[in-house]
């Protein structure tokens, strides 16, 4: 029997043992948890608003407190737990970005503030900022392209 | 064809010794180890140095138990997870032991007594150590992600166990002895799945059982127990179908050490323990207390490994498997 | 304050999160590849002027998810451009997504000095 037919047959038998994820839990569980923390993103934004705070500054000022509380249940010990059950709801809010961030700042404290703290915090966060920047570059030069035409 | 299989004489297991951290404690073998931290980090400021630490008193427990100092010891032969297995390297550095470093993932603790019993056997040394330790937060920080990240487990990913085991093994005849040991190959069959470690094994653990069974002309009846390391549920399942498609029945002969030190649905694992400090640990607290109170005869210890870096992960390398066998029974 | 923006926040947001469950269960998508390709998306969906509908619609269930990291991106570059021309295409995109940025910078600094990473259960 030949490798490439051996590796196939096998990884029929790997599909066949390995439980399959809980598709239909999960993704009611990351709609709920997620929905919330929006709902909650929108509560703040509410009070803002109420506060008095201008449309325009209002949404940096809201995100600003998303990721607030993002570092500060994941400072304490929490955010991991709520994300085991509420999986990508926890990882698609902007919290889920500010818990990759913390947590592996807080991980790789131990390698020296410089080296450790400085260099490691983007470990998981730094495809996100290098990909959504590059995009708005790459899409503000066709905008711009277009407006000149 | 080559035979694998190396006959062994004159090398017994002085004592073992097994230290294990806190949700180990809370599994079901907790009563059989010998050492349990309920605190991760061991008093240390990094789980690296806390992993070191736990090796070190490993082995002073094991060396404490069979009445030994470290001057005994001829050499040792160590392993572990962590890049360059600085754990066991710092950890043992105090000892003043001649060290072999050794690495060969989870299949490291069977490796280390294959090699420490043909040293004892063939005269070259007359006690040596094998020690193996992992540690959920060191591996959890060097190969998936930080502690506190938010990280989404798929079923079929395995939880590394903390703890530690070491056996001495000696020339001075006591009850337990190595008889004979079989030698792994490096088996690959196209797994890419890091969090499907089960799988990536399981292949070379059959590759290893049957090449074991056809040189000592054996098969699961002689032994009173089949023991793999980290095959887990999934990996288990697959072993026990890979070798029926070969003609052996090993269902009612087979022990799992990853399915065994956690209780799988009180304790949240998936699909079970894994690591070097798995098999290390239930050999050295459960199998070896067993076979002491002559509940068992004979078994057959598979330490099985996973061949794969964080970066040929990210390569794109597949992940091999490595299992290596060692045949274990009461001298008298 | 109005029910109806928190029921609309709470189901589009959930949707966005549930989409990702999905990609993340039958494609083995890591959640970094995730989180890319979802701010990505946001940007050039706000570019084609598709995204602005759902933030009206939806407020933070479109603006929380990270999606709308590149909705922030996008617009932000958008009015540079529209303001300063060609200087903007470069200046945009941080300009406007700053204030996030230096917060989850200054708070990741924040939280890794003050705490310590606890072994799981």
């Amino acid at each position: 029997m030949n490798v490439k037919k051996q590796q196939k047959d096998y990884s029929i038998l790997v599909k066949q043992k390995s439980p399959p994820s809980r598709l239909l839990k999960d993704m009611c569980l990351s709609f709920l948890i997620g929905g919330l923390i929006c709902t909650l993103g929108q509560f703040i934004s509410e009070v803002l608003s109420m506060a008095g705070i201008s449309e325009e500054d209002a949404p940096s000022i809201t995100s600003s407190a998303m990721i607030f509380l993002g570092a500060f249940l994941t400072g304490i010990g929490i955010y991991d737990n709520i994300a085991r059950i509420g999986k990508a709801g926890t990882l698609v809010p902007i919290t889920g970005f500010a818990n990759s961030i913390v947590s592996s700042s807080m991980e790789y404290k131990s390698e020296g503030l410089i080296l450790g703290v400085g260099a490691k915090m983007f470990t998981i966060a730094g495809p996100v900022i290098v990909y959504g920047i590059s995009a708005s570059v790459v899409c503000g030069l066709i905008y711009y392209l277009l407006t000149i035409i | 064809m080559r035979n694998q299989t190396i006959e062994i004489s004159g090398a017994y297991i002085e004592s073992a010794f097994s230290s294990v951290g806190s949700k180990e404690s809370e599994g079901p073998l907790s009563k059989y180890f010998d050492a349990h931290y309920s605190d991760d980090l061991l008093g240390q400021k990094t789980w690296e140095e806390a992993e070191s630490c736990m090796i070190k008193n490993t082995l002073s427990g094991a060396l404490t138990s069979c009445k030994k100092t470290s001057e005994d010891l001829d050499a040792i032969f160590a392993g572990d997870l962590l890049n360059q297995c600085m754990a066991s390297s710092f950890g043992l550095k105090s000892f003043d032991i001649p060290l072999f470093g050794l690495y060969g993932a989870c299949s490291t603790f069977v490796e280390g007594i294959c090699l420490g019993a043909m040293c004892v056997g063939a005269g070259y040394a007359k006690s040596v150590g094998a020690i193996t330790s992992s540690h959920f937060c060191s591996s959890q920080k060097q190969y998936r992600f930080p502690l506190e990240y938010g990280e989404v487990r798929t079923p079929t990913s395995q939880w590394t166990v903390t703890g530690s085991g070491c056996v001495i093994i000696s020339q001075k005849e006591t009850d337990i002895q190595i008889s004979k040991v079989t030698v792994g190959k490096i088996v690959d069959l196209g797994v890419t799945d890091a969090n499907n470690m089960g799988a990536a094994m399981a292949p070379s653990c059959a590759d290893t059982l049957l090449s074991h069974f056809k040189s000592t002309n054996t098969d699961c009846d002689d032994y009173d127990c089949i023991v793999t390391g980290d095959l887990a549920y999934v990996g288990t399942d697959i072993l026990l179908e890979l070798m029926k498609k070969e003609g052996y029945d090993i269902r009612k002969k087979h022990l799992d050490c990853g399915s065994m030190i956690f209780d799988k649905d009180a304790q949240k694992v998936d699909a079970g323990g894994s690591g070097c400090g798995c098999i290390a640990s239930v050999f050295s607290g459960y199998f070896y207390k067993m076979m002491k109170k002559k509940k068992l005869g004979k078994i057959l210890l598979i330490g099985t490994g996973a061949l794969m870096s964080p970066s040929s992960v990210l390569l794109g390398e597949p992940i091999c498997g490595i299992s290596h066998a060692a045949e274990i029974e009461l001298s008298r | 304050m109005e029910l109806m923006k928190f029921v609309n926040a709470f189901w589009v947001g959930g949707l966005f999160c549930a989409f990702a469950q999905i990609l993340i269960d039958k494609t083995r998508l890591t959640p970094a590849r995730i989180m890319v390709t979802y701010v990505v998306a946001g940007v050039i969906l706000t570019s084609l002027g598709l995204f602005k509908p759902i933030v009206d619609y939806a407020g933070c269930g479109a603006t929380v998810p990270i999606i709308g990291f590149g909705y922030t991106l996008a617009k932000g570059v958008m009015t540079a451009i529209t303001e300063k021309g060609a200087l903007g295409i470069l200046c945009g995109g941080v300009t406007g997504a700053a204030c996030g940025i230096s917060a989850a910078i200054f708070f990741g600094f924040l939280f890794a000095i003050i705490c310590k990473p606890k072994p799981k259960k």
